[in-house]
C-alpha cells in the first residue's frame, strides 16, 4: 500500500513538471507538408514527404526574395 | 526546419501598400479588416520610414496566452493559428498584442459574431487543406500549395520577406553587409526575443554601477 502511494505521488510530482502542450485540443490541424486539396498546389515537391516541402520553401525563398543572390555580379 | 518569420526592411519599404492589397485579394480579406497594414512613421518628414505590420507569429505569444477559451494553437513551423469555432471574440487578444493583429469582422462568415480574424501567415487553419471551409473561415492555405506569404511574394522591393527564419535571416543580413546600414529590423525583438543590432542591452538586475 505504501509502495504504490509512493509510486501515485511521484507520478502526480513528475506530470507537475510537464510543459503545457500548445495543440488544440478539439481539433486538429493538418500539417502544411502533407499539402493541399485544390489545384493550385505547386509543383516540385511530393506531398507528405516534410523534407521535399522544407526544401521546396527554401528554395522558392531564396530564388524569390534574395535579389542579390539573382543580380548578374 | 526552422520557425517561420517575418521580416521587414525598413531602407526598403516604400510604403506601396502591395502587401496589404496581396493580403485582402488572395483571402478576399472583407472591407473594413486589415490583416496586414504598413505603418510609416514621421511621415512627411524626410527620413520617415514605412514598414509592413501584421500578426508576426511569435515565439512566445501573448495572443495565446490571454485567450480565456484557449483557441490558439502553433503548428510545427512555429506559425500562430486560432479556431474561429472556438473563439468567441471577446477581443483580449487585441489587447494582448503589441503588434494591433487582431481584427474583428463584423461581417462576412461569422457574421456580427465577431470572430477574430488575423494573418495567418498563408496557414489556413483548422480545416482540411485546401478546403472551401478553410478558405471561408482562414483564406488560402498557401503554404500547404508550397507556396511563401502572398504578401512577402508580392513585394515589389523585397522589403518584406517571410520565411524559414534562417533564411530571411541570411537575406537581410546580406544586405545589410552589401548598403552598410539598415541593420534594425522593427518588432524583431518584441515577436522573437532575440537581440537585434542597434537595440540595448539588456539591463541586470543588481549590477555594479561603474
Amino acid at each position: 500500500m505504501k509502495r504504490i502511494s509512493l509510486i501515485l505521488l511521484s507520478v502526480g510530482a513528475l506530470t507537475a513538471c510537464g510543459e503545457a502542450t500548445q495543440t488544440l485540443g478539439t481539433k486538429n490541424d493538418a500539417t502544411a507538408f502533407s499539402g493541399a486539396t485544390n489545384s493550385y498546389v505547386e509543383a516540385g515537391w511530393t506531398a507528405g514527404n516534410k523534407t521535399s516541402w522544407e526544401q521546396h520553401l527554401r528554395t522558392r525563398a531564396q530564388y524569390g526574395q534574395d535579389d542579390h543572390s539573382r543580380a548578374p555580379k | 526546419m526552422a520557425r517561420m518569420k517575418f521580416i521587414c526592411d525598413a531602407e526598403r519599404c516604400i510604403e506601396c501598400n502591395g502587401c496589404v492589397t496581396a493580403c485582402k485579394n488572395e483571402h478576399e480579406v472583407p472591407w473594413g479588416v486589415n490583416r496586414r497594414r504598413v505603418v510609416t512613421l514621421n511621415d512627411g518628414v524626410p527620413g520617415e520610414k514605412s514598414i509592413s505590420v501584421a500578426c508576426m507569429h511569435c515565439s512566445d505569444a501573448p495572443c495565446m496566452a490571454v485567450c480565456p477559451v484557449n483557441c490558439f494553437y502553433k503548428t510545427d513551423e512555429g506559425v500562430v493559428l486560432h479556431d474561429k469555432d472556438i473563439c468567441i471574440g471577446c477581443g483580449y487578444c487585441s489587447y494582448a498584442c503589441p503588434f494591433g493583429a487582431p481584427q474583428f469582422p463584423s461581417q462576412g462568415t461569422f457574421g456580427v459574431r465577431g470572430k477574430m480574424d488575423k494573418c495567418t501567415f498563408c496557414a489556413g487553419g483548422p480545416e482540411a487543406n485546401g478546403s472551401q471551409a478553410e478558405f471561408e473561415k482562414y483564406g488560402r492555405n498557401r503554404l500547404a500549395e508550397g507556396k511563401l506569404p502572398a504578401c512577402a511574394e508580392m513585394c515589389s522591393t523585397k522589403a518584406l520577406l517571410a520565411g524559414d527564419g534562417d533564411v530571411v535571416a541570411d537575406i537581410f543580413r546580406n544586405r545589410v553587409v552589401k548598403r552598410n546600414k539598415g541593420a534594425e529590423v522593427w518588432g524583431w525583438g518584441t515577436a522573437y526575443g532575440s537581440k537585434q543590432a542597434g537595440q540595448a542591452p539588456a539591463k541586470v538586475e543588481g549590477a555594479k554601477k561603474s
